[in-house]
């Protein structure tokens, strides 16, 4: 059942020689086939580069025998993957019910007001982006807000100005 | 580890296993729930903290172990202290300082001192969750110990595949992710098809919001899964199995690589299984953040790396699926029955639950209720039992209202349906349904226009864009309830929600658009005086809709403190101190901070 390919990278993609470029060619060629599996290479690439422009689903594409049309159907169908780069410390609100019925929305607005971004947005400095997810299954400790790896449970909005410190004593160690 | 290779071998190994744990119930033993929630509130630095007490208390043979969630959600980090000639007792809230203390009484002397243990239900029975918070996850021995892969051994080498389908419709198995479908029938119809290719899929997609129980089973107890699929191959004449599971489980991921792996190094997966001369393989596929994609059909077009868009059925999955190969496909709850069945036999399943539904369900208990968490109960235990004596009820002072069942798809049920004995029908019967068990519980401060509104844009967010009743319909129905929550609507909007709900229902290609409309209609059937209320009176009785209330400090509770104009992101505060203080509406974004930090109860929704 799987198939062994020969890698044969034919694109003319700028930085291919970029050490995520390479990396990310090698987890292509490492599959047991290339179809089925473009999701999977849109999770590694998004890994590696932390957001999908352009040039990267080019890249993709070429290597997995697709169309550009194609990878982009795909990338802007699932709410995972992101064109726009996150912050380097991505704030993810969860909005799933639990989360919602114990006020979650008014966090969303706090740390919209704290960082003077709206969802969807970076702040200026790259260190901050907001998003809201539907969901992570920790409801025992809703509302949930994740930054980065990290969970925070029992989240109020009052809570966030503290949270949002946390992260930025990182500034001057970066 | 050589690879196990006979029944009588594995025989062995589980009697070898099941010795070793033996052994080790002849000493102390602290186990730690290590789950997403509980490592979250902090179970790292619990354990940490144990390992520590312990070497500095001399006790070296005291065992520290740790697992996967207890499903006391709401009293995270919990730690289970079991001592010989004792019952085990679970201890939530269990931080660093309150293990320590635990460690130097009641694990070291036998005296609790004053530390209150957790009593479980008695209404509970743990079919699904058995190993949870029981087992190391990520030690196949522990799950082995517990019976883990006997029942694959007795399919492989004392049952013939028709037997297994037999013995899962026999038992009454219905699917757990909420289609309710005949688990047996299913792996028929594709047992019965002569492709030679079939594939076997776990449905670990788990997109309704505020369930989570299929992330607690593949945390704490992934081999049952695993055991599950491969019996589910037997079955059906399949060789290769895909977990799909959402990206947003990490942790689950994780796990689930590890028990592969082991499970492959065991020779329990892969090719030749135990020396049966059936192969059978697994891998993982991931989802990408798309609640469709737990629609069985979109859930393959996903896992062949498109675009998760649904097609219609006929042909269903077990007829064409996976590169249109017969396919089935099962929700990871319904897996989980499956082991204890083969074991057990159909007649044990058979005998709990309802005449239509058989067996256990777990739900997941969250909202405004005392004890979040999963709780696993027979089919027919009553919504009172659930809430009320296993849930703690609701917190001081707040009065029922409605729970909602089904997530997105299902509807609000009130006080009127609290001792319907839960099953498929009755929920259906009532105006919602089973789902894949979220339970939320909703309280006299939520608005359920609120709510409807809430659960459609979710939809509306979600849907695939490839029909026009869901991706056009959707969006009308949203704008409908935006003018509602914001006082600018108009009565006949409430005929236009219920027309157009029905014309969705009737109409959509898949289960996403077909069930949208459920909580508008549920809510405007059992709360249609909240919606009049929103648009004849431009008022929202439980002051949660924003645009229909002002912040307001009350002048005769308010000392002059001036911590809410200190705390308020938008300066809308402002006063001379110790005078009262006054919120401009203009300014203010309703964000309740202000609320939050006064200690005088001085300001008020209006």
């Amino acid at each position: 059942m799987p198939e062994t390919l020969a890698p044969q990278p034919s694109c003319s993609c700028p930085d291919t020689e970029h050490p995520q470029y390479q990396e990310l060619e090698a987890f292509i060629i490492s599959l047991p086939q290339k179809k089925g599996h473009l999701v999977t290479v849109l999770h590694k690439a998004q890994s590696l580069f932390g957001y999908l422009p352009r040039e990267v689903q080019q890249f993709v594409a070429s290597h997995m025998d697709e169309s550009l049309a194609t990878v982009y159907g795909v990338v802007s169908f699932y709410t995972f993957f992101t064109m726009v780069p996150r912050g380097k410390h991505p704030i993810s609100v969860c909005l799933g019910t639990a989360c919602f019925v114990k006020n979650a929305g008014a966090v969303v607005d706090a740390f919209e007001k704290e960082l003077g971004i709206n969802v969807g947005d970076v702040t200026a400095d790259g260190l901050f982006s907001i998003d809201t997810v539907r969901c992570v299954g920790a409801c025992g400790l809703a509302p949930i807000v994740l930054v980065g790896e990290k969970v925070f449970g029992n989240v109020t909005p009052s809570q966030v100005t503290k949270i949002i410190a946390e992260f930025s004593s990182s500034r001057s160690v970066a | 580890m050589n690879p196990i290779n006979s029944y009588t071998e594995l025989l062995r190994f589980q009697a070898n296993c099941a010795a070793a744990m033996t052994e080790l119930n002849k000493n102390t033993q602290i186990n730690v729930s290590l789950a997403t929630c509980s490592i979250a509130a902090g179970a790292r630095e619990t354990y940490a903290a144990i390992q520590d007490e312990l070497q500095q208390q001399s006790l070296s043979d005291v065992t520290l172990r740790s697992s996967g969630c207890m499903c006391f959600c709401y009293a995270e980090p919990t730690v289970e202290i079991f001592r010989p000639g004792a019952a085990p007792l679970i201890f939530g809230g269990v931080d660093a300082d309150k293990a320590r203390h635990l460690v130097q009484t009641y694990v070291k002397q036998g005296d609790l001192d004053s530390e209150i243990p957790l009593s479980p239900s008695p209404k509970l029975l743990r079919i699904a969750t058995a190993n949870c918070g029981e087992i190391n996850p990520e030690n196949i021995e522990e799950y082995i110990a517990r019976q883990g892969y006997l029942a694959l051994g007795k399919c492989l080498f004392e049952m013939q595949p028709q037997e297994v389908i037999l013995e899962i419709t026999n038992a009454g198995l219905r699917g757990r992710g909420g289609g309710g479908f005949s688990t047996g029938r299913k792996w028929q119809f594709a047992a019965v098809n002569e492709e030679k290719t079939k594939h076997v899929v776990c449905n670990a997609d788990e997109g309704d919001p505020g369930a989570f129980m299929d992330r607690a089973i593949l945390e704490g107890d992934p081999h049952t899964v695993i055991e599950a699929m491969a019996i589910n191959a037997y079955a059906i004449g399949a060789a290769l199995g895909t977990f799909y599971i959402r990206a947003e489980y990490p942790l689950a991921i994780a796990r689930l690589e590890i028990a592969i792996a082991a499970a492959r190094e065991h020779g329990l997966l892969g090719k030749n299984i135990l020396g049966s001369g059936f192969d059978f393989d697994i891998e993982i596929k991931f989802g990408a953040g798309a609640f469709v994609c737990g629609e069985e059909t979109a859930l393959i077009h996903s896992m062949e790396g498109k675009r998760g868009e649904p097609t219609s059925k006929p042909p269903f999955p077990s007829e064409s699926g996976y590169w249109n190969k017969p396919t089935t496909v099962n929700n990871v709850e319904t897996f989980a029955s499956v082991a204890p069945i083969i074991r057990n036999g159909s007649s044990w399943f058979n005998a709990i639950g309802t005449e239509s539904s058989k067996g256990t369900k777990v739900f997941a208990l969250a909202g405004k209720i005392k004890n979040v968490g999963l709780v696993e109960v027979p089919m027919g235990t009553t919504l009172r039992e659930v809430i009320f004596d296993i849930g703690g009820g609701l917190e001081e002072g707040k009065q029922f209202k409605a729970v909602q069942t089904g997530g997105p798809s299902g509807g609000a049920l009130t006080a009127e349906n609290l001792d319907v004995a839960i099953d498929y029908d009755s929920l259906i019967a009532c105006g919602s349904m089973m789902g894949s068990g979220g339970m939320i519980v909703m309280d006299d401060d939520d608005c359920m226009v609120a709510i409807a509104k809430f659960f459609t844009e979710f939809t509306m967010d979600e849907t695939c864009g490839k029909c026009t009743p869901c991706r056009i319909g959707s969006k009308r129905l949203y704008e409908i309830l935006d003018r509602i929550t914001n006082g600018v609507a108009e009565m006949e909007d409430l005929d236009k929600l219920r027309s157009l709900g029905g014309v969705i229902k009737d109409t959509a290609l898949c289960g996403l658009g077909q069930s949208m409309p459920n909580p508008i209609l549920s809510t405007l059937k059992n709360f249609e005086a909240e919606y009049r209320a929103h648009i004849e009176k431009s008022e929202c009785p439980t002051r949660t809709c924003k645009n229909l209330l002002d912040y307001v400090i009350d002048a005769n509770k308010c000392v002059g403190c001036s911590l809410c104009a200190r705390v308020c992101p938008v300066t809308a505060i402002h006063g001379t101190v110790k005078q009262p203080y006054v919120i401009d509406i203009d300014v203010c974004i309703k964000c309740g901070i202000c609320i939050d930090k006064c200690r005088f109860d001085a300001i008020l929704k209006q």
